[in-house]
C-alpha cells in the first residue's frame, strides 16, 4: 500500500534548468532505509559481560534463542525496506532483536551477516556517511555531563564539522522549540528525564539528519512527558523526516507509525500499517475470563455462544474472541454460572496490534 | 526546527572533527584542572617532601640522591598523568554512563576518535609534568646537575613518554570495568610506580641482576630512565637511543591492543 511521502520533492539540477530543451528526470527515489538477510549473532562470553550494561543490547540476556555452543541469535535474516519520509515503527518485546537492528542501522553493531543501507551509504562499507545522514536518540539519555546544556549541543554539531556561529543559532532554535531553552546554561544531571530526552532529540537533530532513529524514547517518561514527545515526533515527521521508532508499546507504534513491523526472536512477523494489520488480529475483541479454576465444560459450552468464534482454556483463564466485542459478555458469565465456576476478573481488549501480536507469538508484549 | 536538508552541506574534513573532538576534552579538563593537579601530582610531590627535603636534611639520604629523584618523580607525574587522563573518564564511559557515544556517532573513523583521546592524555601529561618540575626544585632547593640545555631531548622523551602511557590508558579504559578500577591502581599502578626507576637509577639495580632485568617489563623505567639523561645527565642512566626504541615498541604494542578493545568495547 502507497504511504504518503511528505518529503518536499528533490529540487531539478542545475544544469537541467539551464539547458534548453532537456527533459528533466526525476532520480530514482531510494528507500532512506534497506537490510536484506540481515543478521546478528552474540557469542554467550560478549552476552555475559553485557548483560544489562546500558547502550549494548538487552535482548541478548533474555528472551532471544540460545543455540547449543553458547551463541545467541539476535537477528535472523531481517529484510526491511523503508521509505524516504516515513514514520516505522519496530514493534516487539525485550529480546526481539529491536535494539540490535537500531544499532546495525546507525553503525554502532556490526552485524554478522547482510545488508543495511541508509540513505545509500552500507553501515559495513561507508560508516562515516551513514553517521551523518542520521540522527539517534538513545534508550537512555547519555548527555556529555562534563558540558552543560547548550555546550551538549554546539559540541555535537563541532563534531560534524558545523561552524560555531551555525551551531549555536541551531542550538537555541532547538532549545526552544523543544521547550528546554531556559535550561540552555544548566547542568544537564538538572534537567528531568523528560528534558534530557528532549536534549537527546535535540542533539540528534543539530546537524540535520534526514533519518532519526528513536530507540524506545518513551520508557521510564510520565504520562505528560510521552504525550509531549509524540507531538514533537509527529512535528518531525511533518516535516518530512524518517523516522525510525523502536516501541514495545502497542498504543504507542499504532498512533505514531505509518507502518508497523512486528518482530519476535529476530525474525520479522508481520510489516504493514496499524490499521492493516489490525485488520489481520483475529476473531475481534478478545475476552480473558480469569475463574476460580480452570473447567473445560465452561470452555466448550463458550464456543457453542453465538459471536465467539474461538475459546480456549489456559490454566484458571479462558481466552475466547467475540466478533461482537462485549455483547456476548453476558453469555460468558452465563455459561461459567451454569457450570457453578466464580469469575475472578475480566479483562476485554479490543482488536488491537496486541491481540496480533498475541496471536503471532502466543505471548504478551510486555 | 528547520527542514531536513536537501544534501548534507558540511562535508568536514576529518581534521575539523578532530580538533572539534579535543577541544570538548581541553575545554574540561580546564574546568576540572585543579582537581586534575591534585589527584596526579599530589603523591609525586608528597614523595619529593619526603625523599628530596626530609631525608636528605636529616642525613639519612645524600643531597646527591635529589639529582637521581627530581627525573623520576617528573616521570611519574608525566606518566600517571596522562594514564589517568584517558582511562579514568573511559572506564566511566564504557562502564555506565555510555556518555562517549556523541562522539562515537561522529562522522570519523573509529581510531580517529581513539587517537584524540591519546593526544589529549598526552597534553595532560605534559600540564602536570610542568607543574610538578617547578614545584619540586623549590622544594628540594639546588640540584647538583640539573640542567635544561638538552631542551629538544627533553621535549622527545616527554612526548614519546606521555604517549606510550596515554595509549596504556586506552587500553586500561577499554578494559577494566568500573568495579575494578580500584584495585588497578593498587595492584598495577603501584606496583609499576615503585619498579619503575623512579626513584633509583636502574644502573644500580645490579645488586639485584634478576629484579634488573625484569623491570624492563615495566613501560616506566624507560620514561625515568629517559628523563634521567635529558634533565641530569650526570646521573647512571639508559642510553637514550634504547630509551626511545624501547618507547616507540610500547607505543606499537599499546595502540595495537587498546584500539583492539576500545573498537570492541564501542562496537557493542
Amino acid at each position: 500500500m502507497p504511504h504518503v511521502i511528505l518529503r518536499a520533492p528533490a529540487e531539478p539540477p542545475a544544469a537541467a534548468l539551464h539547458s534548453p530543451g532537456a527533459i528533466y528526470i526525476p532520480p530514482v527515489p531510494i528507500a532512506a532505509i534497506r537490510t536484506e538477510q540481515l543478521r546478528k549473532v552474540y557469542t554467550m562470553s560478549v552476552a555475559k559481560t553485557a548483560r544489562g550494561a546500558p547502550g549494548i543490547p538487552i535482548e541478548m540476556s533474555r528472551g532471544a534463542p540460545e543455540r547449543p555452543g553458547g551463541e545467541v541469535v539476535a537477528l535472523d535474516s531481517l529484510d526491511l525496506q523503508i521509505e524516504s519520509g516515513e514514520f516505522f515503527g519496530l514493534l516487539g518485546p525485550n529480546g526481539a532483536g529491536k535494539t540490535t537492528t537500531i544499532g546495525i542501522c546507525t553503525t554502532r553493531v556490526i552485524p554478522t551477516s547482510g545488508t543495511a543501507v541508509i540513505e545509500g551509504a552500507d553501515v559495513r562499507m561507508q560508516p562515516t556517511l551513514v553517521r551523518q545522514r542520521i540522527g539517534v536518540v538513545p534508550q537512555r539519555p547519555n548527555p556529555d555531563s562534563s558540558l552543560n546544556v547548550r555546550e551538549n549541543l554546539v559540541f555535537h554539531a563541532a563534531y560534524f564539522g558545523i561552524a560555531r556561529a551555525v551551531a549555536t543559532a541551531r542550538a537555541t532554535a532547538l532549545l526552544d522549540k523543544l521547550g528546554i531553552l531556559e535550561k540552555a546554561e544548566a547542568k544537564v544531571n538538572q534537567l528531568s528525564g523528560g528534558q534530557q530526552q528532549r536534549l537527546m532529540i535535540a542533539r540528534a537533530l543539530i546537524h540535520q539528519p534526514g533519518v532519526i532513529f528513536l530507540d524506545e524514547p518513551t520508557v521510564g517518561l510520565d504520562p505528560q512527558a510521552r504525550i509531549d514527545l509524540w507531538t514533537i515526533l509527529r512535528e518531525l515527521h511533518a516535516q518530512g523526516r524518517t523516522i525510525v521508532m523502536t516501541t514495545h508499546y502497542m498504543e504507542e507504534a499504532d498512533q505514531l507509525c505509518e507502518r508497523v513491523a512486528i518482530v519476535d526472536q529476530g525474525r520479522l512477523l508481520a510489516i504493514d500499517t496499524p490499521a492493516a494489520l489490525k485488520a489481520r488480529a483475529p476473531g475481534g475483541t478478545m475476552i480473558d475470563l480469569v475463574l476460580d479454576s480452570g473447567d473445560e465444560s465452561v470452555a466448550a459450552a463458550v464456543r457453542a455462544i453465538p459471536g465467539v468464534s474461538s475459546a480456549t482454556l489456559r490454566g484458571d483463564t479462558l481466552r475466547a474472541y467475540s466478533d461482537r466485542g462485549g455483547e456476548v459478555i453476558a453469555a460468558l458469565l452465563a455459561a461459567a454460572a451454569a457450570h457453578e465456576r466464580e469469575v475472578r476478573d475480566i479483562h476485554l481488549a479490543p482488536p488491537s496490534l496486541e491481540t496480533l501480536f498475541i496471536s503471532l507469538t502466543g505471548r504478551q508484549l510486555t | 526546527m528547520t527542514p531536513p536538508p536537501t544534501d548534507v552541506a558540511q562535508r568536514a574534513t576529518a581534521g575539523r572533527i578532530f580538533l572539534a573532538l579535543l577541544r570538548r576534552d581541553i575545554r574540561v579538563a580546564r574546568r576540572e584542572l585543579p582537581y586534575f593537579l591534585l589527584r596526579t601530582t599530589l603523591q609525586p610531590l608528597l614523595f619529593i617532601v619526603v625523599f628530596g627535603l626530609l631525608l636528605p636534611r636529616m642525613g639519612f639520604v645524600g643531597e646527591s640522591y635529589k639529582a637521581a629523584l627530581l627525573p623520576g618523580v617528573i616521570a611519574v607525574s608525566l606518566a600517571f598523568s596522562s594514564v589517568q587522563s584517558v582511562a579514568l573518564p573511559m572506564v566511566a564511559d564504557f562502564g555506565w554512563t555510555r556518555e562517549i557515544e556523541d562522539r562515537l556517532l561522529a562522522p570519523i573513523s573509529i581510531e580517529l576518535i581513539a587517537l584524540e583521546k591519546i593526544v589529549s592524555g598526552v597534553i595532560q601529561g605534559l600540564i602536570a609534568a610542568l607543574f610538578v618540575l617547578p614545584l619540586a626544585r623549590l622544594i628540594m632547593g639546588p640540584i647538583v646537575g640539573l640542567t635544561v640545555a638538552h631542551f629538544a631531548l627533553v621535549i622527545v622523551v616527554t612526548l614519546l613518554g606521555a604517549t606510550a602511557f596515554s595509549m596504556l590508558g586506552l587500553l586500561m579504559g577499554a578494559l577494566v570495568n568500573p568495579q575494578q578500577i580500584g584495585l588497578m591502581f593498587s595492584v598495577v599502578v603501584a606496583p609499576m610506580i615503585f619498579f619503575g626507576c623512579a626513584y633509583y637509577p636502574w644502573q644500580n639495580l645490579s645488586i639485584f641482576p634478576a629484579m634488573k632485568y625484569a623491570v624492563l617489563l615495566n613501560p616506566l623505567v624507560y620514561v625515568s630512565e629517559g628523563m634521567r639523561g635529558v634533565l641530569t645527565p650526570a646521573m647512571p642512566h639508559m642510553d637514550l637511543r634504547a630509551v626511545s626504541g624501547a618507547l616507540i615498541v610500547i607505543i606499537a604494542i599499546f595502540w595495537t591492543l587498546g584500539m583492539r578493545s576500545f573498537t570492541k568495547r564501542a562496537m557493542g
